[in-house]
């Protein structure tokens, strides 16, 4: 008997699928019912009642007239999350999703505001939501004004928008001022559950509390700013799963870029991705960061991982964490917020922990990645042709000879930061292999702190005196090298490792050659002046 | 917004897979505050080469970019879709887009046409036999066409329909405002604000 599998979202929303097993079946509408055929090709068909909803029993009752038991599905976390910020959802439209917390930096906001005042709107909800400068501020001489009058200017904006519609800034100088994806969450206003969005593509870092969070576009930004909510297509669900214990120098930036090079840039795309398994359980909250973050590196416009108790243990000293009753309600809810276990996502995919070494990129997007212990690939050895001379021209741009051993390859600048690995255990695990190690005379090295805070940490743990000692440069907190946008950028032909997201051409300064690595391999690589590993030392 | 609803012009054959947003534009092109002036940013890097596709003077007046799979990977900057209009584009087409790239563009009214890689490719070829072909890309009937060839693309109704009248999606949303008050008032209050700031 073919199994008729629904669930429920809101009361509006049911939906249906045939167990995979089973194929048959055409189910027709009742009157304002869509007729929906279920066939071995289609896994499952959304099936909208806006105006016609369904009672439960009505479901069963249509699972017995096509020969089947009816079984009611549990959710996934992200389509627990999404129905709980639906706001209005209507057949043939996007569903409305209410914003929890809008982020927002000087980048991509100044025309957002710009929008507001032509059209005489308002921020409907500066109450939920924050700003801050990161992605133009300089890292040096930052009590003086910037340098870059461009840079300045936008810069400038936002101070002034900031104060015209009353909205919260951390600026160039505060405590709090970083960047915008390591603030949200040393201030603890990053909460399981939420719904967090700001123009920042990156933004995905969130998810690490179990929350849905996307980047957005400045269109978006504004729509956020002037209704706190976003008209959106619902995305498919998969799960990544990576189970065993990692061995000993690979860690979440390692994880996160193997997962990019199995699935490959678009491999996410329209999907959000929840990180599973007992290796992503065993990550502190900084870790499952790193992997949330780079989920845009896989297509994906979100990740996240369930909350569970290093959630909470993180979250309870964090300024805006919800205290006493409120903990004990918000904790209650956040314990709900898992995959059920009859759950099913529409892709699932697994990796071995135990099988997983340190990565690096070779090319010029992030899913052009390769264990450190073997070879740049040879472009003739590719079978896609697409894949081929893509690999084929990264190789020309990155100026590398196919197959030679990465650990071959000479680098001028190591980049420690961003908001991939510019947090304080990030730091902390760089500063023990440098730890009484000088750095390669030809190379140098730029310590970013991802905030000012974690700056502040650091140097409370002594970790920016082994960074001098070391030979490398100790900074005040942005974006920085990441992308290049203040002055700390790649000359042409220069060659880094870095601890960033994005091996893009000309990502770091036009002409610049980028190798993303973890931070144990950028602080082992700064000491060498080729790609290694702790290890290697 | 502009409203579109069908376009004809030359096209410029991208043959690149993985165009990312940081090769449409530079971080170092983002900085200003308004949504104009961003051509000059618009494929910087490549430009700056002679030989690429878009220095070539029979494609110089192109209106249609064709490009590889996987366009507008990376960075969510909406100046990516405004240098591409700056510059006087109107359409891209690809086999397959980036989700961000492909939500602003919607928002900013660049219209984005998924192909299949196959038919990407006939367009490739017959663009490069004769640049001056005239392309047509007709949102009314959903179909993209240059001399003999003809293909359907899909577009999802609402987006469609918002693209051909230019509406604006912030105000589409306030008429449903009733039902955002709603929602917020039965907003659990352990949820965080970021006003007044706690340290």
């Amino acid at each position: 008997m073919p199994q008729l599998i629904y669930g429920q979202w809101d009361g509006r929303f049911r939906w249906l699928r045939l167990a995979p097993t089973k194929n048959v079946g055409r189910l027709l509408g009742k009157p304002g019912f869509e007729p929906i055929c279920l066939g071995p090709l289609l896994r499952y068909s959304f099936c909208p009642y806006s105006d016609n909803a369904i009672s439960e029993s009505e479901m069963q009752q249509r699972a017995l007239e096509i020969g089947s038991e009816g079984i009611f599905m549990g959710k996934t976390l992200a389509e627990k999350i999404w129905a709980d910020h639906l706001v209005r959802s209507v057949s043939g439209e996007p569903d409305l999703i209410y914003v929890d917390l809008h982020l927002l930096h000087e980048v991509t906001s100044p025309q957002a505001f710009d929008g507001l005042r032509l059209s005489n709107r308002t921020i409907r909800r500066p109450d939920l939501t924050i700003a801050t400068e990161d992605h133009n501020t300089p890292t040096l001489n930052i009590d003086k004004p910037i340098a870059d009058p461009v840079s300045r200017l936008q810069v400038d904006t936002l101070r002034a928008n900031c104060k015209e519609f009353g909205v919260r800034l951390h600026s160039l100088g505060d405590a709090e001022q970083g960047i915008v994806h390591v603030v949200g969450p040393q201030l603890g206003l990053t909460q399981p559950g939420m719904t967090i969005v700001c123009g920042d593509s990156h933004t995905s870092t969130h998810g690490a509390f179990g929350s849905l969070a996307f980047g957005i576009g400045t269109s978006e930004v504004e729509h956020v700013l002037a209704t706190q909510t976003l008209p959106l297509v619902r995305p498919k669900t998969m799960a990544i799963n990576v189970d065993g214990i990692l061995p000993k120098g690979v860690t979440a930036k390692d994880v996160i870029l193997a997962i990019i090079a199995k699935i490959g840039t678009g491999g996410g795309q329209g999907f959000v991705l929840e990180y599973r398994g007992s290796a992503i359980k065993a990550l502190s909250m900084e870790g499952r960061m790193t992997i949330c973050n780079m989920s845009i590196e896989a297509g994906a416009r979100a990740g996240l991982i369930a909350p569970d108790q290093t959630t909470f243990d993180y979250l309870q000293s964090k300024p805006h964490a919800p205290t006493g009753s409120q903990w004990e309600e918000a904790r209650a809810y956040w314990e709900t917020l898992v995959s059920d276990p009859d759950s099913e996502f529409d892709e699932e995919i697994f990796l071995n922990a135990e099988e997983l070494a340190p990565f690096v990129t070779w090319g010029t997007n992030p899913a052009q990645g390769v264990p450190l212990n073997s070879h740049v690939p040879i472009p003739s050895e590719i079978s896609d042709p697409e894949e081929r001379a893509a690999a084929a021209r990264a190789l020309t741009y990155m100026g590398l000879e196919a197959g030679i051993p990465l650990k071959s390859i000479k680098v001028d600048t190591i980049f420690l930061g961003s908001c991939t690995n510019g947090r304080i255990e990030d730091l902390r695990a760089a500063a023990e292999v440098l730890e009484g190690k000088k750095i390669s005379g030809d190379v140098r090295m730029l310590v970013v702190p991802g905030s000012a805070r974690v700056r502040l940490q650091a140097e409370s743990e002594g970790l920016d005196q082994i960074f001098l000692a070391a030979g490398a440069e100790w900074r005040n907190a942005g974006c920085s090298m990441c992308l290049g946008m203040n002055p700390d950028q790649l000359a042409v032909g220069e060659r880094s490792a870095s601890t960033s997201n994005r091996n893009f051409e000309g990502r770091q300064g036009k002409g610049g050659r980028t190798h993303l690595v973890s931070p144990l391999v950028a602080a082992a690589t700064a000491i060498r002046g080729t790609l290694s590993s702790p290890a290697d030392l | 917004m502009d409203s579109f609803i069908s376009h004809t012009g030359t096209a410029l054959p991208l043959r690149r897979s993985n165009v990312d947003t940081d090769q449409i534009i530079p971080a170092v092109y983002l900085k200003r505050v308004t949504k104009s002036g961003f051509e000059d940013g618009l494929f910087a890097a490549w430009r700056s080469d002679p030989d690429f596709v878009l220095n070539q003077p029979e494609y110089s007046q192109a209106t249609i970019v064709i490009a590889g799979v996987d366009f507008g990977t990376g960075s969510s900057r909406e100046h990516a879709v405004w240098a591409l209009q700056n510059y006087g584009f109107k359409v891209v087409i690809s086999s397959r887009f980036a989700d961000i790239f492909r939500g602003n563009s919607q928002k900013a009214g660049l219209l984005t046409v998924v192909l299949a890689q196959e038919q990407v490719e006939e367009l490739w070829s017959a663009i490069e036999e004769d640049p001056a072909s005239h392309v047509t890309v007709d949102l009314q009937s959903k179909n993209v066409s240059v001399k003999s060839l003809s293909f359907d693309f899909e577009i999802d109704d609402y987006t469609r329909w918002r693209l051909m009248e230019g509406l604006d999606d912030i105000g589409l949303t306030l008429n449903h405002i009733d039902q955002v008050i709603e929602f917020e008032s039965k907003r659990p209050d352990h949820k965080p604000k970021t006003l007044p700031a706690l340290k």
